[in-house]
């Protein structure tokens, strides 16, 4: 156990946390995008920077990343905090200038708008924070999508631009996406997992006794390859078995 | 092609962190990465193919589109910035009609730019085909050009 | 070839090879680097084997291609031994004269000796040369005369004592001791004390433990790299043997840049004939140590100059680097504790071991101690590389050795540092070359690239290219840097077209303090320090491209026009004829020719090609 100062509060945290997990735990406010509670940690998006000092000069970390010690001061809240998350918000919102999570989460710090040229903003909906790509990756261990290209370039695709022969459409990659640029529509017997370049479409399983859609077969087939399950396995869905 | 691969990756013995190197190995081979030649080293070496496409599109050594014939290789670094590069690259891209990273419709000139190939002293510099060429001028350019056929 | 298995091995080897070598026997010496193939070299050198055989002289003349010695823009360059005469611009239609009249006759061939373009006045040996006088090439030095594909020249000069001496003799803490003593910081950028870098790694819990040699060189305008390796393999291996030996490591890479070629084929030369002769392997000169290395190249990512993206692409992944809580000396290559050092770093390490740590201390400044290399380029009379003690100040190396500014021109600034530095402006020349002296100015020593920019540079449009360098460059992970980098060269964009506002240079400076604070890596840290440097002391010419849309240089496009000065056009047509666009009216003879505005696309090939001074810019 350590003892760390966040915001002149004395808090107690264990070997090997990090200090956002310990800000968390004490109900400490510091905005997050591309953390994840299940996943390990990142550090693209850099809104949780603080300031920290372990004695000598302060310098802007990443909490998510920062691992806690003995005597750590933290301050979440300064000028030179708020200044960098205010330009940080500010560049993202150039980004995604029409995105309302983005333009909701600026809202809330206070921010209504750019300062940067209307004839340059851009109507993205990605913030390449890896989630989607993390998830895959670390959960479903399928790997479908990656980060590709570089820099101003980079985006999130499948191999190719190409439905990937590894996605099993469970749609993981959709919910811990923070700004809706991946989707998922469940339709008619169909599911689409789609992003603005990119989709696939998956048969949905459909139940033999209600005889209702309820996953995809290829997800149910992977989970059932993995688990060695009997072929009928899924031929019914949770509710009716 | 599948044989060739397949030896580039047996030279390397499959080593997972070798994955640039064999990607180098196989660009060398093929004058690019053709996409069956990137899914033949991830199912090889059991490297996700999201993996593979990653690293053969962040690193600007590889090229996953057929390129031309001769590959000019511009220099764009700060001496050679200093003293006209963009000139000299105005004045390819007018005269083969591309522009930086593209290949000419006949296939014959590809047209990339290196952020400094290490010979400072004689900039600007471009290098075709892996020939340098010195104290580049856009007044050279298509007299060099005209070399190749 | 026999493994050499003790020091007595060694020293009886080197006494060998001194006797196979007659003392005065002539030899021909051709530069093979890059820059002389650029001009030519590998002409020059075929047309000296033939005419060597032809002339029957081939038991009694020596033929020899050595590495880059850094004098490119002189090239091809070919050094006579035993007499050590300099032969610059050699040509092929040259080779016969330089035989029979200097190898054969001891004559000098005058026209080819190097002239110094502000005196005019001729110098037979490098050492008389004005550009090498002020120079203390403790480094480079050997490159003229080592062939870097023949292990035996770098024996013979002493080679591979060093790393005897510490294999048999000390023990690792002890290397570690007298390389802290040595105050040797690292020379790729970071300034890193090197003695600590490896006691960390050395102390750190974990096996294996890697060593890499970082020859990614990634800033524009740096060679320093290219030279070394290409020209001397063998002092890096040997700095990097020692290197692992102090922290315990059996496995290590040279990194090189993909766009290096001709250093990657000399390094990996030198690690075949290194493995042949026991210096690398099993039980390394009988001491029980082991040690194997490998060569990696780089795929075209300036990012991978940096350590932690380095080791991910030796890993097969792309180059991101990572937030470095946890230093790389602990957690790098696979998680495992890895040293990684800059090529001339470890090129010192021979040279300390052999001379001893109060030798290296005493040479350079109270932060800065021994050499460094600088690759002196740009509008600079004498480019090339130069390697100078710590201390040296600007003016010393631009003027004394540089030779001051080409054609007569106005001095205005020298860039050093890469992408990461600054611009030095006149006011401050006679600053000290010392990582902290040119990190207070602004700007920082980086890998040792040092630009020379004069009253033709514009340097709105500098600080533009910087940027616009850096954006290709980056690896895109964090928002401030793949955002903020693009939004300030969107600015500056906009500020050399014209289109400036007065505000954009707050926006600039907010953007820039965000950057220093949160970027994830260096690139991003130290992405907003040519706009900042020259903000700071440029200013002036920023407003004006933004008040009054004029770039007083002469270079941003949109705000300048190219003319005909009327007195001194004889039309003579040669503009007329380079003119890509037919924008350019031949009048008749003795009449100026006339330049169509509407249809001039500001390449500025007339310029170029007029000699009689007849195309202005404003």
């Amino acid at each position: 156990m350590v003892t760390i100062n966040i915001d002149g509060r004395e808090l107690k945290a264990e070997e090997g946390q990090t200090m956002l997990e310990v800000a968390r735990e004490n109900g400490i406010y510091i905005p997050t995008l591309c953390y994840h509670e299940n996943l390990a940690p990142y550090g693209a998006c850099r809104l949780c920077v603080v300031e920290v000092s372990t004695g000598g000069r302060w310098r802007m970390v990443a909490s998510c990343l920062y691992p806690v010690e003995e005597g750590l001061k933290v301050v979440t809240n300064s000028p030179r905090v708020i200044n960098n998350r205010r330009m940080i918000m500010e560049l993202l919102l150039a980004r995604c200038s029409q995105n309302e999570v983005i333009k909701k989460l600026a809202s809330e710090m206070g921010i209504e708008q750019t300062p940067f040229k209307s004839e340059y903003l851009e109507n993205k909906d990605c913030i390449l924070c890896g989630l989607c790509v993390r998830a895959c990756e670390q959960i479903v261990g399928r790997s479908a999508i990656s980060l590709v290209n570089r820099g101003v370039n980079r985006e999130v695709a499948p191999p190719f631009l190409e439905p990937s022969a590894s996605c099993i459409g469970c749609g993981s990659c959709a919910y811990v996406c923070p700004t809706g640029a991946i989707k998922m529509d469940d339709k008619d017997g169909t599911r689409v997992v789609y992003a603005r370049n990119w989709e696939k479409e998956f048969k949905l399983k459909k139940c033999k006794v209600c005889g209702n859609y309820w996953a995809p077969e290829e997800q149910l087939e992977y989970i059932r390859g993995k688990l060695n399950l009997p072929p009928d396995f899924f031929d019914v869905c949770p509710n009716c078995r | 092609m599948d044989e060739k691969v397949a030896a580039v990756i047996d030279k390397y013995n499959a080593d997972k962190g070798q994955l640039i190197s064999i990607l180098q190995d196989v660009q060398s081979e093929l004058y690019y990465l053709p996409k069956e030649a990137l899914i033949q080293v991830s199912d090889t070496m059991g490297i996700p193919l999201s993996q593979v496409y990653s690293v053969a599109t962040f690193f600007k050594a590889f090229s996953l589109t057929p390129r031309g014939k001769h590959l000019i290789n511009l220099c764009l670094g700060t001496a050679c910035h200093v003293r006209g590069a963009s000139k000299v690259l105005e004045q390819i891209e007018r005269s083969l009609k591309i522009s930086r990273g593209e290949t000419t419709a006949d296939y014959k000139f590809t047209l990339e730019t290196v952020n400094c190939m290490g010979c400072c002293a004689l900039g600007p510099v471009v290098n075709i085909d892996g020939e340098y060429f010195g104290q580049m001028s856009a007044g050279k350019v298509d007299s060099i050009l005209n070399k190749y056929s | 070839m026999r493994k050499i298995k003790s020091l007595q091995d060694l020293e009886a080897f080197r006494n060998s090879i001194a006797e196979k070598r007659k003392l005065n026997k002539p030899c021909i010496a051709i530069c093979s680097g890059a820059g002389c193939s650029a001009l030519g070299c590998r002409e020059v050198i075929a047309a000296t084997i033939k005419e060597i055989e032809t002339q029957k002289l081939r038991e009694k003349v020596d033929i020899k291609t050595t590495g880059c010695p850094g004098f490119c823009e002189q090239g091809p360059l070919v050094v006579v031994y035993p007499q050590n005469i300099l032969y610059t611009h050699v040509k092929v239609e040259d080779v016969a004269e330089i035989i029979s009249k200097t190898v054969i006759n001891g004559e000098v061939v005058d026209r080819l000796l190097y002239t110094d373009p502000t005196t005019g006045r001729k110098f037979v040996h490098e050492s008389e040369i004005p550009f090498y006088k002020k120079q203390k090439r403790l480094l480079l030095g050997n490159n003229s005369n080592i062939d870097p594909n023949n292990i035996e020249d770098y024996i013979a000069l002493g080679g591979y004592s060093a790393l005897a001496e510490v294999l048999l003799d000390r023990s690792p803490e002890q290397v570690i001791e007298e390389v802290k003593r040595s105050g040797l910081r690292g020379r790729g950028g970071g300034g890193f004390p090197a003695g600590r870098k490896w006691e960390s790694c050395h102390n750190a819990p974990g096996e294996p433990k890697y060593v890499i040699a970082n020859c990614d060189e990634g800033d524009p305008g740096a060679f320093m790299d290219r030279a070394l390796t290409e020209g001397n393999p063998h002092s890096v291996l040997e700095g990097l043997i020692i290197a692992a030996y102090a922290i315990g490591s059996h496995e290590g890479y040279i990194y090189v840049r993909n766009e290096y070629p001709v250093a990657v084929e000399n390094a990996t030369i030198a690690i075949k004939q290194a493995e042949e002769l026991g210096f690398l392997g099993k039980n390394i000169l009988g001491s029980g140590f082991d040690f194997t290395v490998r060569i990696n190249r780089g795929g075209g990512a300036f990012v991978c100059g940096e350590s932690s993206a380095l080791m991910a692409s030796l890993e097969g992944k792309v180059g991101e680097p990572r937030a470095k809580y946890i230093h790389t000396v602990e957690k790098g290559l696979w998680d495992k504790p890895s040293n990684l050092n800059n090529v001339e770093t470890l090129a010192n390490v021979p040279l300390i071991i052999n001379n001893g740590a109060d030798w290296f201390n005493a040479i350079g400044t109270e932060g800065s101690k021994g050499t460094k290399i600088f690759s002196l380029v740009g509008k600079v009379n004498n480019t090339g590389l130069v390697e100078v003690p710590m201390g040296m100040t600007l003016r010393e190396v631009i003027c004394d050795i540089g030779g001051g500014i080409k054609d007569g021109k106005r001095f205005r600034g020298v860039q050093t540092g890469g992408p990461s530095g600054g611009v030095i402006p006149e006011s401050m020349l006679d600053m000290p070359v010392d990582f902290d002296e040119l990190t207070k100015a602004g700007s920082m020593m980086g890998s040792g690239g040092m630009i020379v920019m004069d009253e033709d540079t514009c340097m709105v449009d500098t600080a533009k290219y910087f940027l616009t360098f850096l954006e290709e460059e980056s690896c895109g992970k964090c928002v401030p840097c793949r955002e903020g980098i693009k939004r300030m060269r969107q600015i500056l964009d906009d500020i050399t077209e014209g289109k400036g506002e007065e505000r954009d240079i707050e926006l600039l400076e907010r953007i820039a303090a965000t950057l220093k604070d949160t970027a994830l890596c260096g690139l991003g840290t130290t992405a907003a320090n040519p706009v900042l440097s020259t903000l700071r002391y440029f200013r002036d010419e920023y407003e004006a491209h933004i008040k009054e849309k004029k770039c007083p240089a002469g270079v941003c496009k949109a705000l300048i026009q190219y003319y005909i000065i009327d007195e001194n056009c004889v039309g003579c047509r040669l503009c007329e004829k380079a003119c890509p666009v037919e924008a350019i009216t031949f009048m008749g003879k003795k009449k100026p020719v006339v330049l169509d505005q509407s249809k001039c696309i500001k390449c500025g090939i007339c310029k170029d090609v007029c000699n009689l001074e007849a195309v202005g810019v404003k």
